[in-house]
């Protein structure tokens, strides 16, 4: 019987790892639920966000933010990058990290400098590995993120851009198409591109109070905010559903691995029985 | 009566949609009431009560926000809401520690970091820091 308690033992461990991933399959399935309800939770506001700052580009307006025009010139780009904190989520941060660098790459062939802003662990340890220019970052943002802690590093990105050391903001992300699919994209936040609303014809202009550079300022901020905020909502949607299928994955192959091992062990204890029964059988011919 | 629509909404979640016949809010400039077809107004408010008026309800709906936006168009107002109370030295402190993450990260021991490179980028952030505390001033 030699091997079939090691075997065993292999079994047994196994049958352990898969226990485990079935869990976190199960926990991450039901994270995903309630991540996708906070992702619904975020969309009224970000809708009529837009319709406003679309309002705003389409009023004719006596004070033209710098975030709506843009810049000829480009020296240096940022980049906000979100993902995830922990791992065991499949390819989900790699693709958006690819997906970053290759938008990286075209802008640094043309001598263009990078700053990127790193939201979650993962990024920052990835852009802090390949030596980019981190200029901040935040982690540990949980299930349930909050604006609040966004602010910050938002904020150090607009500062730049409205200092005018960055003439391009981007933000990669994951797009949650549906459970199975999420897409890494790096779509471009300032200058802003706003839906300009055609019924709205450039005759008219706010009344501000108390004047328009503080209230659209103050509006751009909050449309800028609401955006990131949005794609960090949807990355945890899509952490969930790409960790349960990491999981899933990972519990059918422990499965086939143990089915395998099963038949290992099978046949080494069959062989171990015809062995004992062929000497048996010779013992007793001998006498 | 005539009314218009409301939308109360904050990054979080949606707080009111209907419609009203007229909206009351404490403007940064004051208190506001808006009835319909109010000429176009942007306004900041502060932390305080927002009340509708409903046709339905002889009681105004009385929504705490903390601070925002208020925009008025002819036939629909949007108040979008802060989720908590915001105040621009906390913004900035915020923004201090996100940079201060980015230097935190270097005192972290996981030891695949580029330390040299980190620390060049760390020189830079906080010259630019030096720099927005200089402008600010």
């Amino acid at each position: 019987m030699s091997g079939a308690k090691e075997i065993r033992t292999k079994i047994k461990s196994i049958q352990n790892t898969q226990k485990i991933t079935k869990a976190m399959e199960m926990v991450a399935a039901s994270k995903m639920r309630k991540a996708q309800d906070r992702m619904a939770a975020n969309r009224p506001y970000a809708r009529k966000m837009r319709s406003v700052i679309g309002h705003i580009a389409s009023a004719n307006v006596e004070y033209h933010h710098p975030y709506l025009t843009p810049r000829p010139d480009v020296k240096r780009v940022g980049y906000i990058v979100v993902s995830t904190d922990r791992g065991l989520c499949g390819g989900l941060n790699t693709n958006a990290f690819k997906a970053a660098v290759a938008s990286m790459k075209t802008w640094s062939e043309q001598g263009v400098e990078i700053d990127v802003c790193t939201i979650g662990k993962k990024s920052a340890q990835f852009f802090g590995r390949i030596g980019s220019n981190i200029v901040a970052q935040v982690a540990d943002l949980g299930d349930s993120p909050e604006l609040a802690k966004l602010i910050g590093t938002i904020k150090v990105m607009l500062d730049a851009y409205d200092e005018g050391k960055l003439d391009r903001l981007y933000i990669v992300e994951n797009e949650f198409v549906n459970t199975m699919t999420q897409t890494p994209s790096v779509t471009q936040l300032l200058p802003a591109e706003p839906d300009v609303d055609e019924k709205l014809q450039h005759h008219w202009d706010y009344i501000y109070e108390p004047d328009s550079k503080t209230v659209i300022d103050h509006t751009m901020t909050r449309y800028i905010e609401s955006l990131v905020y949005q794609s960090v909502v949807e990355n945890v949607a899509c952490e969930m559903a790409a960790r349960m299928l990491a999981m899933k994955s990972a519990s059918d192959n422990a499965g086939d691995l143990i089915n395998e091992l099963q038949m290992v062990y099978n046949k080494a204890r069959q062989a171990a029985i015809t062995q004992e029964i062929s000497e048996i059988v010779a013992g007793a011919a001998a006498v | 009566m005539a009314t218009f629509q409301v939308d109360i909404v904050s990054a979080e979640a949606e707080i009111y949609s209907g419609e009203a016949e007229m909206v009351f809010a404490s403007a940064e400039m004051g208190e506001v009431g808006i009835a319909p077809g109010h000429t176009p107004l942007m306004t900041r408010i502060k932390p305080g009560e927002v009340r509708v008026r409903t046709a339905e309800q002889s009681e105004d709906l009385s929504i705490y926000v903390s601070g925002g936006i208020l925009e008025v168009q002819p036939y629909v107002v949007t108040i979008l809401s802060d989720t908590a109370l915001r105040v621009d030295e906390i913004d900035e402190a915020a923004a201090q520690k996100a940079k201060d993450e980015a230097e935190a990260s270097l005192a972290g021991k996981s030891g695949e970091i580029d330390y040299s490179a980190v620390q060049a980028q760390l020189a830079e952030a906080s010259a630019q820091l030096q720099l927005i505390k200089k402008l600010r001033k």
